[in-house]
Formats: C-alpha cells, sequence, structure tokens
C-alpha cells in the first residue's frame, strides 16, 4: 500500500533497504549461528547516517521523528531482528539523555552516538525487576562530587558492546518510585563491568550481558536530570521507542510473508504449485491482513506520536502488541506454508520465528502493554 | 588532492537481451546503473579524499539521463559531477572517447589523480582508460587491486595479474584503473543523497570543450562494427547412466555414427 511518504522519508527507506539487502540479509545466518555482533554491519549503517536519525539536528543527528525511526527499523527487521536490536538498542540508550539530560550532557554523548562512533545501551532490568520497576535493587549514593553505584542489571542489550550507558538507580528508597534516578556510565569506568553474553533462543546476533556495579565512581554531574525523577524519564524512553520495537514486527512480517508466498508458488504437490490450493491461499491471505493491518496501526500511531508527543503512551503500546503479535502468528504460519522445509535451517523462517518472540516480551511484555491500554482507557473515561 | 572519476552509465546486466531482429542491445525498458567497475573507482577516490583532503570530480560521457550516474556518485561522496553530452559525440569509439574525455578533463582544470573502472559491462574493451592517459600524455596503471600507500606526490599500488600482484610505485599524476578487489562500495548516505537530490550538474557539448569535429563521434572513431550477434546456441547434450562399461558402450556408439 501508498502510505505517501514524504521524498526525505523515501531516502531514508532505500538506504535502510540497501543495507538490509546488501550487507544483513547475505550475512545474517552467519551471525545467528555465531551469536556474533554485527559491528560491520553497523559501522555501514553509521556511514550512511542511519545512527543520526533519531538523534535532534543541533547535536549533529538528523531530527528524525518516529515515522522516520520506524521506516528504518521496519527494513533493518526484514533482514535481521538481532541485528535492528543493536541498532535500535543504541538509541534507546540515548533516549533518557535527550529526554531528561542536560546541555553537557546532551553536547558530550549525543554527537558521536549521532555519527554511530560511539553506541549506547540502556539499563533498567534486574534479576528482580523487570515488568515491576520497582524492585529495582541498584543504587546511587552521593559521595562528594562523586556517585557511588552498587547493583547488577540484567539482560542489557548492547552490554559489552556500547560506551555509553544510561542505567536506572535508586537514590532514595523511602520515596518508592519517586527515588529514582538515571546515570551515565561509560565503558571504562573504575567499578563497572559487563557479565559474559547470555545464549540466546534468537536474536542472536544482539549482545546481552549484565551491567555490574562495584563500588563504581562517576562524577555528580552524569545525573541525567534531576534525582528522583529516573521513572518519569524510563517511562518517556519506553513510551518513545516502542514503535521501533513494533517496526521490527513489521519487517519479519514482511520477510515471512515474501518467504512463504515465493515458496509456495515454486512448491508443486499433487501436480500443482502449492499457492493453488485454497488451504495455503487462506493462510497467505491472512498474514497479508495482518501484515497490512499492523503497518497501518503502527504507521498512524507514529504520525499520531510525532503531532502530539505529550500523548503518546496509549498508541506507543497499542502498535507495539499489534505488530509484535502479529510477527510471531505470521512466522508461526510462514513455517507451516513451507513445511519440513520450513522447520529446516537452511531456510530463514526458523530463525524469523525464533526471534519474533522476544518481541513480545521486551521493551515492556504485552500483557504489561495492555495494563497501560487499560489504565489509559480508565483515565479516559473518568474524564468524560 | 584533485581526484577525477570517470563513470559510464550502462544497461544493468541483470536485465540485458539482445533485440532478435536487429542483434543490437535492447535497451528500451532496461535500467541503467553506473558501471559497478567505476563504482569501486569511485569508493576509492572518496577514500582518498577522506584520508588526504581534496575534492572528487565525477566524468561522464552521454546522453543528458547520464545525469542520474553523477547524481548516485555524489550521493556516494563526490563533490562535482560533470557531463559532457552532445548529439555530434554518438557513435563514438574508444578512441574517439577518450579524446573527448581528454578534452573535458582539460576544461575541468588541473588533477593529481584520475581513476577509471577496469572496463565497461556493456562494451567490455578496457580501452578507455589508458587512451585517456595517453591524450593526456600521463603515466596509467590498469588492473589495480590495492592502494597500499598514499601521499600527495605519490602511491604505492598492488597492479593484479594472471599469477599474483606486482607492486607498482608511481608518482603523480597518473592515471588509474580498477578492479573489483580494490574496495567494497559504501552505501549512500542520508546526507550524501539530500546533497544529490539538489545537485546541479555542469553539461560540456562539443563545443564548449573545443573539440575538433573529426577526432569525435563516428568521424573520429577508427573501429568500424561490421556485425553484432550473440554466440551460437550450445549443442546438444546428453548423460549416459548404468555401469561403467555400459556407458563406455554407448559413448562408442555416439560417437561411432561420426566416424
Amino acid at each position: 500500500m501508498d502510505y505517501f511518504l514524504s521524498e526525505e522519508q523515501s531516502m531514508i527507506v532505500e538506504i535502510a533497504k540497501q543495507i538490509t539487502d546488501e550487507r544483513i540479509i547475505p550475512q545474517r545466518a552467519e551471525l545467528d549461528r555465531k551469536d556474533e555482533f554485527p559491528r560491520d554491519i553497523l559501522n555501514s549503517m553509521a556511514q550512511a547516517d542511519l545512527f543520526g536519525v533519531p538523534i535532534p539536528e543541533e547535536y549533529g543527528g538528523f531530527g528524525g521523528g518516529c515515522l522516520d525511526i520506524v521506516l528504518a527499523l521496519e527494513q533493518l527487521g526484514r533482514g535481521c531482528i538481532g541485528v535492528g536490536t543493536a541498532f535500535a538498542a543504541s538509541a534507546l540508550g540515548v533516549y533518557p539523555i535527550i529526554i531528561s539530560g542536560s546541555e553537557e550532557l546532551k553536547e558530550k554523548y549525543l554527537p558521536p552516538v549521532a555519527a554511530g562512533k560511539k553506541f549506547a545501551a540502556f539499563g533498567l532490568t534486574e534479576a528482580n525487576a523487570g515488568s515491576d520497576a520497582s524492585g529495582i535493587q541498584t543504587t546511587a549514593v552521593l559521595d562528594g562530587e562523586e556517585w557511588v553505584l552498587n547493583g547488577t542489571k540484567q539482560w542489557i542489550t548492547n552490554g559489552g558492546e556500547a560506551q555509553i550507558y544510561t542505567v536506572v538507580a535508586i537514590t532514595d528508597r523511602k520515596k518508592g518510585p519517586r527515588g529514582a534516578s538515571m546515570f551515565v556510565v561509560e565503558e571504562g569506568d573504575a567499578g563497572f563491568s559487563c557479565g559474559p553474553k547470555e545464549k540466546k533462543m534468537g536474536i542472536r546476533a544482539s549482545s546481552t550481558t549484565e551491567l555490574i556495579f562495584k563500588d563504581c565512581r562517576i562524577p555528580k554531574d552524569r545525573i541525567i536530570g534531576r534525582a528522583g525523577t529516573g521513572f518519569v524519564t524510563v517511562m518517556k524512553t519506553l513510551d518513545s521507542s516502542r514503535p521501533g520495537i513494533a517496526a521490527l514486527g513489521l519487517g519479519i512480517g514482511q520477510a515471512c510473508l515474501d518467504e512463504s508466498t515465493t515458496y509456495a508458488k515454486q512448491r508443486v504437490q499433487f501436480g500443482k504449485p502449492i499457492i493453488s490450493f485454497q488451504a495455503v491461499q487462506h493462510i497467505l491471505a491472512d498474514m497479508a491482513i495482518q501484515l497490512e493491518a499492523s503497518r497501518a496501526l503502527v504507521y498512524s500511531a507514529a504520525k499520531h506520536i510525532d503531532a502530539h508527543p505529550k500523548d503518546m503512551s496509549k498508541v506507543s503500546s497499542m502498535c507495539k502488541v499489534m505488530a509484535t503479535d502479529m510477527a510471531m502468528k505470521v512466522s508461526i504460519d510462514a513455517v507451516q506454508v513451507m513445511g519440513g522445509y520450513g522447520y529446516m535451517r537452511e531456510y530463514p523462517v526458523e530463525k524469523m520465528m525464533r526471534d519474533a518472540k522476544i518481541l513480545q516480551i521486551y521493551e515492556g511484555t504485552n500483557q504489561v502493554q495492555r495494563n497501560v491500554i487499560g489504565q489509559e482507557l480508565n483515565k479516559e473515561y473518568s474524564r468524560r | 588532492m584533485k581526484i577525477i572519476v570517470c563513470v559510464k552509465q550502462v544497461p544493468d546486466a541483470k536485465d540485458v537481451r539482445l533485440d532478435p531482429k536487429t542483434n543490437t542491445l535492447a535497451r528500451e525498458g532496461v535500467q541503467s546503473i553506473m558501471n559497478p567497475y567505476d563504482q569501486y573507482a569511485l569508493e576509492e577516490a572518496v577514500l582518498l579524499k577522506e584520508q588526504l583532503g581534496g575534492e572528487v570530480t565525477v566524468l561522464s560521457m552521454g546522453p543528458p539521463q547520464a545525469v542520474d550516474v553523477l547524481r548516485q556518485a555524489i550521493s556516494l561522496g563526490a563533490d562535482h559531477g560533470v557531463l559532457v553530452s552532445d548529439r555530434a559525440f554518438a557513435g563514438a569509439d574508444t578512441w574517439a572517447t577518450s579524446y573527448t574525455l581528454a578534452k573535458a578533463i582539460h576544461k575541468i582544470g588541473d588533477f593529481d589523480l584520475i581513476l577509471c573502472g577496469k572496463q565497461a559491462i556493456d562494451g567490455d574493451t578496457a580501452q578507455v582508460g589508458p587512451g585517456l592517459a595517453i591524450q593526456l600524455d600521463i603515466p596509467f596503471v590498469t588492473c589495480i587491486q590495492k592502494v597500499r600507500e598514499a601521499s600527495e606526490s605519490e602511491l604505492v599500488l598492488e597492479r593484479m595479474m594472471d599469477d599474483g600482484y606486482d607492486v607498482v610505485a608511481v608518482s603523480l599524476p597518473v592515471l588509474l584503473t580498477v578492479v573489483k578487489d580494490l574496495n567494497i562500495p559504501r552505501i549512500p548516505s542520508l546526507k550524501g543523497k539530500m546533497k544529490a537530490k539538489k545537485a546541479e550538474f555542469k553539461i560540456l557539448s562539443a563545443e564548449d570543450i573545443g573539440a575538433d569535429s573529426a577526432c569525435i563521434g563516428l568521424a573520429g572513431s577508427p573501429t568500424q562494427v561490421v556485425s553484432v550477434f550473440p554466440p551460437p546456441p550450445r549443442g546438444e547434450r546428453a548423460v549416459l547412466t548404468g555401469t561403467v562399461e555400459e556407458q563406455i558402450e554407448q559413448l562408442v556408439e555416439k560417437i561411432a555414427v561420426y566416424l
């Protein structure tokens, strides 16, 4: 369908498409098999200016909106959401600085991330704090001119590969959610280290590690915003980034439809290509319907967010749920259409099915998203 | 360093076919691309610019729509583009093309390095690069697979040979033709695409470059194409099966027909 993209948006799509077709697709199976971080691919994205898309112009970026980043991630997701996740997580890592950081932090950290010379990561989750962010144990205590961080973050994307980490720590336990703050930690800061790479079901090209803080001392001015504003920053960050996860889901959905439809036209059984059987046609038709409906919602949500940045929670969650549930369903259907071949590692859809699952889990599970939507509905209807 | 890269717009080899009646390339509906070897030349020019400073000018000879490849070159890091275009150039062979490009380069001004693809994938002659160097009276080295060292005055290069490679040191100015092992061309950047969209290109006619009308186009071309034809189709093939003895028997039978 024609979504009437602007000329600049079409350029972003063309560039991301070329990177996907020429760099990601030829390498994705090997990256998956070897759990290998796609450094070369990310470098070519940096050279093509893609890392600058979500960063404001005054800090060396393109000041792109939500739809711009969605378009880029959809293309990358068509190739490999492991690579797409590594790319997206760098943007996620600096959103807190863009949203709440001081001018000094913005000037110091945004330009190298916009140029793709440095990668960023976002550290929220812990062993006992995922969906329930109030369970955070990591602490930050002000000691003279320095904050001292202690604790361990878990399952942090780009861990060990990023140079800039934005992390959540409790600065005042008594205040509950209002006692959390966000900080910038740099690779090489004394007392900061990353754990070994986790072994995952999918998105194996992306790196996932623990972040370990043992009396990690950082300068006082590395706090993002005022003390106690950490949760607000986290919520705004995730609201901004979720449509990007939805976009990765669109990418997988499109790739699954492409692979399984092409296969169905070639595969001959009972003397006919299997696409001539209604049973197969209906599966493909349902895949196409769900994909296009999801795309329409994701693009509309992104446009809404660009126009109304203060009213994004509900639409952001809605598009994330719809597009990622679609990605899971459509990838399972793609394997089904391709039968035994689909289940084999020589064909890409088994990887897509393994990869798709994470989309329903990370950046807020789809159950938590439904909570957000429900709570927003409750608020809206109380106002009537 | 001032670098000129010569690029040619060619039909995309993925969908080339011959018109069965005229035996010429059926160009209608075939997409045009930048000659792939020229893409490596352009990438190396941009890498040298990033390393040593300077500017990259792309030069093409062709019909007006050849500005598309100049625009593409800007998106990939070139600074300027020049198109030499005139009906009088039609029918030029490699010698007349070399003459025309040399005249255009005189018009562009001074340069330190000229980079060309080894050959264009449509004509496959590999003559224009060396011909241009002769016309400009500068040295040339063909089939460069690697630039080992580069400075403002000298290059150390690897020239691909059938049985390995030569290491060649040359002083500038020089013309190089390049092979695909040289580098991996980059993907256009967003900044580059935006710049390309706005770029304007100088279009030079035969008169603008002061070309002698006897040296350009068909009149200036010593090469005469007598006929163009597709290679004959391959003969019939057969796969022999059975034991080795049976296969030999079948083979003998087949050969016997011709004895």
